[in-house]
């Protein structure tokens, strides 16, 4: 599962950084090469998409490599990843020595809300999670050297020190799925239940991804406010791992239409345990959730190429 | 290096001003750091609202308590390091590239040295990332915050011990590098424990049973559940004060003991400081 689903979020991050890239990434070699064989904007976009992909994936395996050289700090800072994931549920689990329901909701099914959303963001923090350390690189100036490289600058800024201790979180998130799915077993599963696990989890991770994107495009006119977008992804998982009962009605409308963390988990995850939606939304909005990972890649690729394109070095 | 003789008290001081000033300048970073401690804040808050709906009275807290903790302890978080952050990721790199070499052939004392620059830095975090998270968790919510000036001032020496323990604890994580080089991964461990082990997740009197009474003794007590007990103890009369004695013994008991075992660990790592080239 976890596989289908990088491949997936890899696609999300390519693209994005293609419509980034081009105008501002300096050009490619490779797609003024094309263009002479006429077959219009297409085949330079999509190679662009490719070049992004590839480059993120040569950039990433350094990495990796890098990360192999010092073992026993990569198992530690894995099985750390994990942990922190893993204690955030321990804490659930003492909530729940003292009571038997929060916000109406019964351990497991808190279970399956932790569960699918810590596995979003940790797929989405392993892919695009890197993107926060811009404000960084603008104030060192180490933004340059990307600009004149011929990868588009979102796929470099995405695969630099790409951490593969992240797995940790994925792991952990889906662990606890895992157990939350095993003892709902009175929900009466569907194929479309089952399917919307998977399907939730993708999505999250894309939602949680373009939120990153934004984050990252935020910090060229903001400076080093990485944290802004840690409330958002932490912080929005830090929420939907709570029922949303639990929360005041206003801060459900702002996650679900201004910054629509709701669609991560939420909302699919109030169908497959067949039950209502405080705001009372239609039932369909459950499916909506890869509709809405698609459509908030628009504006957040859209405030990233703005970002490339009015960025000027600090040019000390 | 032009000014004569600087008392030691002079040098640290700068030292500590001079970590308070480099925090200071990074304006945005502070700004986004307050949102999300807010933010964060309330969220915790309606968990916290919803815990005690259901169980009023949990670890000894009414719910307006239980939200004072937590708005308390978004506010010490950065300050005390527990998410992160700190001096120890700088201190480490030193390590890994030799410039620690420079640092023990300066006329001052190393622990020293760094403990001045994490105060400076705390202190900075305290006023820069404190005081907004907590007014506003105070305007939107029902708190209990003393009114009494005492109860501000033992708390703020609270706090300082607490510092003072988590700079300790940072202190061996920074020297750990002599052995393990890179430190990515005893800085993710140590971040995990203190985050759960401090009180930040739930508060510890919240935990269950013997678990719960080891969790209170650990040194990661020391850097926000006591503070933070320290503020909401005034209640009791009499019993108050002695809890809050006995609080504040129990937070530098850690500090002296955790800052002597750096000074051990310290003199052995020092002795395997080999200065390349020349």
């Amino acid at each position: 599962m976890a596989e289908r689903v990088a491949e997936d979020g890899a696609v999300a991050a390519g693209g994005a950084s293609a419509e980034g890239g081009a105008k501002a990434g300096g050009a490619g070699p490779r797609a003024p090469a094309e263009r002479p064989a006429g077959h219009g904007l297409l085949v330079p976009r999509r190679s662009r998409v490719l070049e992004g992909l590839r480059g993120y994936g040569l950039i990433a395996a350094m990495w990796i490599r890098s990360t192999m050289t010092y073992r026993t700090s990569f198992l530690l800072s894995t099985f750390g990843n994990a942990a922190i994931t893993l204690l955030d549920f321990v804490a659930i689990m003492i909530m729940f020595s003292h009571v038997d329901e929060l916000g109406g909701f019964t351990l497991p099914e808190i279970a399956l809300l932790y569960g699918s959303c810590s596995a979003s963001l940790g797929l989405a923090d392993l892919l695009l999670g890197n993107t926060d350390r811009i404000g960084t690189r603008i104030r060192d100036g180490s933004l340059d050297t990307m600009l004149v490289r011929p990868v588009p600058v979102l796929a470099q800024v995405a695969a630099d020190r790409f951490a593969l201790r992240r797995l940790g979180r994925i792991g952990q998130g889906i662990a606890v799925l895992g157990w939350a799915v095993s003892e709902l077993d009175q929900l009466h599963w569907t194929v479309g239940k089952a399917l919307m696990v998977p399907v939730m989890i993708t999505a999250g991770a894309a939602i949680f991804g373009a939120v990153m994107v934004g984050g990252a495009a935020f910090q060229f006119i903001a400076g080093d406010a990485a944290e802004v977008q840690n409330s958002f992804t932490y912080g929005g998982c830090t929420m939907l791992q709570y029922p949303p009962t639990v929360f005041a009605k206003d801060l459900l409308r702002g996650v679900t239409f201004i910054v629509p963390l709701a669609f991560v988990n939420w909302l699919p995850a109030l169908y497959v345990l067949g039950r209502p939606d405080p705001l009372g939304l239609p039932g369909w909005v459950a499916f909506a959730s890869p509709l809405v990972a698609f459509v908030v890649f628009l504006p957040a690729s859209l405030a990233w190429r703005a970002g490339v394109r009015s960025y000027r070095s600090t040019g000390s | 290096m032009r000014q004569p003789v600087v008392g030691r008290a002079g040098l640290y001081g700068a030292v500590a001003a001079g970590g308070f000033r480099r925090y200071a300048t990074y304006g945005t970073a502070t700004a986004a750091g307050v949102f999300t401690n807010t933010v964060f804040g309330f969220i915790l808050a309606y968990t916290y609202i919803a815990l005690w709906d259901e169980r009023p009275g949990l670890g000894g807290y009414d719910q307006s308590e239980a939200l004072t903790f937590m708005w308390v302890s978004q506010a010490l978080l950065a300050a005390g390091a527990l998410i992160g952050g700190g001096f120890q990721e700088e201190f480490q790199e030193r390590v890994r590239t030799g410039d620690i070499a420079v640092d023990l052939y300066r006329p001052a004392d190393l622990q020293a040295w760094w403990l001045a620059g994490d105060l400076g830095r705390a202190g900075f975090q305290l006023l820069g990332r404190g005081v907004v998270p907590l007014v506003i968790g105070g305007l939107a919510f029902q708190l209990a915050l003393p009114t009494a000036p005492l109860r501000w001032l033992l708390f703020l020496v609270s706090v300082l011990l607490g510092l003072v323990v988590s700079f300790a604890l940072r202190y061996l994580l920074g020297l750990a590098a002599f052995w393990l080089m890179d430190g990515a991964g005893i800085n993710m461990m140590a971040t995990v424990v203190s985050i759960f082990f401090s009180g930040m997740l739930l508060p510890l009197t919240v935990f269950p049973g013997g678990f719960g009474e080891f969790v209170r003794v650990l040194p990661w007590a020391a850097m926000l559940q006591v503070p933070v007990d320290v503020l909401l103890g005034g209640s009791g009369a009499g019993g108050g004060a002695a809890r809050t004695a006995g609080a504040l013994g129990f937070q530098a008991a850690w500090a002296v003991a955790l800052l002597g075992l750096g000074r051990l660990v310290q003199s052995a790592a020092t002795r395997k400081v080999v200065v390349q080239g020349g």
